[in-house]
């Protein structure tokens, strides 16, 4: 019963989240296009070099994904504070890893469509061949998209409330990113090539625990950081 | 009317003081354990005399990682308890961490330059205590960026908490991506003359970081008992 | 804990509160009994939307207690919250969402079945405009629909920050209907308000803030301008 009222919780703020997103447009398009302007400016940067290029893929769309999806957190709070709905958000009754979940979930899911955007947009540009292998890789990014998301998340629910917010979020988050960004992009090159070390299952592991360390983390601090 | 709440005047102003003494002790036993083990340690076959960096470059690397345990701590005591005592020996222990986690690195640095011909290589080991100074870096901006005394408690204790919790995490990751590093310098792996200098320089940097983060803390008191003096004296004029 | 069956509704004793180095409160003392409406008046800044926030746990005190219903704020948030009806100076409604989306998204935060939306809005006369966005309402319409989400339920603790600002008559009678059904039902109601005429007929006594305390000396306007009770 309870758990059933959590849950419509966690839904009713995704939904509500996405259906803003859905309708203003303008975040997402805005947030997708920087992070393929971004690819485009570090082809440019690392080019015209194909070998070189393939070489870098990886990291460059990681690189995007961090630089845009840093702003997408921001703006999922951003939209409670413009209109001052952040105070009845947390008047109301029910426990307040319901407003996390829901938060993350909507996150969730606008930055999985964002990387699904990035992702095409460095195959094509940095002339990427995909592997046989590629229901892993789809599964490293996921595991990645999660560990950014769920850190992102939670340090935006501070940043998008304190002075310098635009700063602080990077500052929080990306150092905290750095077993992400090492697993997904040393585990995706090892799949976009042979894997002779097999690699790739270890760093899949340690994303994996990564996730799984900073969602029950970050669900339990949440309640101490989301009061004013 | 209800009785108003009298815990407000029983709140004492008593600041903890640390002995300057300690101080002075511990930066003498620094100084004497310096003395000793560079007399009685030989020069290193390739590196000569500068070998001997290694006795505040690896001890504050240890350090580094205590403070940065105590900041775990007492930020984990903050979110359950709720005492500002534990956030602001917290924020102290961070402060000097951050430090000795910079000294750390120049050192190292310092250290790479003859023995690799460059300032910085992305050795596991040296780059894991940068990104580790980048997630403290963090916590103290967070410290600076919010005004709110209370919030500032909270949302750095679990950035602090958080952040310690990534410590590991991020040694591993950085030492599987460097498969070729550097073998760990600890004593097991050190000359034996050299491994007797280390250890007691360990002892004489804990009293050294012991003293700064206690007086750290007794200041971040201070500050705290005037302002607590200036809340009693709004609340209880007429 | 108590079972709700406190003889206070809103207990508050020696409240402090501070934004960085200024104090808002400074140990203010009231209460409301169950079935009492208070009008909490005072100028701006004296600390009466500070009061309210803290009572609706929105704010956590730096120094005394604050309880409803004998539930402590601070511990007992959550079981403070189900029974506390909260109406702030801002409408916080989400522009690209209807009005009929706003309301859904409030029944579902507050585990209310969907059927109660449409009642709501009826009652607070937007079931015409129920699905266009909030973006283009007029401030009045704004503050209806916010009020919208307080007939959603029935709380047994009303907070209600200046209710009557942007309303229009129809509207000041929808709140007055809001305050008069909590009320019979044993509820109460804590008022912050700028004048009393809107309320007047409604409110049993007021309180004056001044610089974060009750002042003693105007302890009640509304016997003072009534003459008689």
């Amino acid at each position: 019963m309870a758990w059933r009222d959590d849950w419509r919780r966690v839904r009713a703020i995704a939904r509500k989240d996405l259906t803003t997103e859905l309708r203003t447009k303008a975040g997402f398009n805005g947030v997708a296009a920087l992070g393929v302007t971004i690819l485009i400016l570090l082809g440019l940067a690392l080019g015209p070099d194909g070998a070189a290029l393939r070489n870098a893929a990886v990291g460059a769309v990681w690189l995007a994904t961090l630089f845009a999806g840093v702003l997408a957190f921001n703006r999922s709070f951003q939209v409670e504070l413009e209109s001052g709905a952040l105070e009845p958000l947390l008047q109301y009754p029910g426990p307040r890893w319901t407003i996390f979940a829901g938060k993350l979930l909507g996150n969730l899911v606008f930055v999985t469509a964002m990387v699904a955007i990035v992702v095409a947009a460095g195959v094509v540009l940095f002339g990427v061949g995909i592997p046989a292998t590629w229901p892993t890789l789809v599964g490293v990014i996921a595991l990645g998209v999660v560990g950014l998301v769920v850190l992102g998340t939670f340090y935006a629910s501070m940043s998008s409330r304190s002075r310098a917010r635009e700063v602080l979020l990077p500052m929080l988050l990306f150092p905290m990113l750095v077993p992400v960004l090492l697993g997904a992009t040393t585990a995706s090159k090892a799949l976009l090539g042979a894997d002779l070390m097999h690699e790739a299952g270890a760093w899949i592991r340690l994303l994996a625990a990564y996730d799984l360390v900073f969602l029950i983390a970050t669900f339990v601090a949440f309640e101490h950081v989301i009061e004013s | 009317m209800p009785a108003p709440d009298r815990s407000l005047d029983a709140r004492p102003a008593r600041p903890p003081r640390t002995s300057p003494w300690m101080g002075v002790a511990a930066i003498l036993v620094l100084a004497a354990t310096q003395a000793y083990s560079i007399s009685t340690s030989p020069a290193e076959g390739d590196m000569g005399h500068l070998q001997k960096i290694m006795y505040v470059h690896v001890p504050a690397a240890w350090m580094t990682f205590l403070a940065f345990f105590v900041v775990l701590v007492f930020s984990v005591k903050y979110l359950w308890k709720g005492r500002e005592d534990d956030d602001l020996v917290a924020a102290s222990a961070a402060e000097v961490g951050a430090t000795l986690n910079g000294l750390t690195l120049v050192l190292g640095m310092i250290w790479g330059r003859p023995a690799w011909g460059v300032w910085w290589v992305w050795d596991a080991r040296l780059t894991s205590t940068l990104v580790l100074f980048l997630i403290f870096a963090g916590y103290l901006a967070l410290r600076a960026f919010v005004d709110d005394e209370q919030q500032r408690a909270r949302w750095s204790a679990a950035v602090g908490a958080i952040g310690a919790i990534n410590v590991p995490i991020v040694y591993m990751s950085v030492k599987w991506w460097r498969t070729l590093h550097q073998p760990p310098s600890s004593p097991a792996t050190l000359d034996p003359a050299y491994t007797m200098g280390l250890r007691i320089n360990a002892f004489a940097l804990l009293f050294v970081m012991i003293f700064f983060i206690r007086k750290r803390y007794e200041i971040a008191r201070l500050e705290r008992a005037a302002e607590h003096a200036a809340e009693a004296a709004a609340l209880g004029a007429p | 804990m108590s079972n709700g069956q406190s003889d206070r509704a809103i207990d508050v004793s020696g409240l402090g509160k501070r934004f960085g180095a200024r104090w808002v409160l400074r140990g203010t003392t009231l209460a409301v009994r169950p079935g009492e409406v208070v009008g909490l008046m005072g100028q701006n800044g004296s600390g009466k939307s500070t009061i309210l926030r803290i009572v609706a746990t929105l704010l956590k005190p730096n120094a005394g207690t604050a309880q409803v219903n004998g539930l402590n704020v601070v511990r007992d948030a959550t079981a403070v919250r189900a029974q506390v009806g909260y109406l702030a100076h801002t409408p916080g409604l989400y522009d690209d969402l209807t009005a009929r989306e706003n309301l859904k998204f409030a029944a579902d935060m507050l585990g209310m079945p969907a059927t109660v939306v449409d009642a709501s809005l009826e009652r607070v006369g937007l079931a015409r405009v129920a699905h266009e966005r909030v973006r283009g309402f007029s401030a009045g319409m704004e503050r209806r629909l916010a009020l919208a989400r307080l007939f959603l339920r029935t709380p047994t603790v009303l907070l209600l920050d200046e209710p009557y600002s942007n309303l229009d008559a129809a509207g000041v009678e929808l709140i007055n209907s809001l305050i008069g059904g909590i009320v019979r039902t044993g509820g109460a109601a804590l008022v912050a308000l700028h004048e009393l005429a809107p309320a007047r007929g409604l409110i049993d006594r007021t309180l004056t803030l001044v610089e974060g305390r009750i002042d003693a000396a105007r302890p009640n306007l509304v016997g003072a301008a009534a003459g008689v009770a």
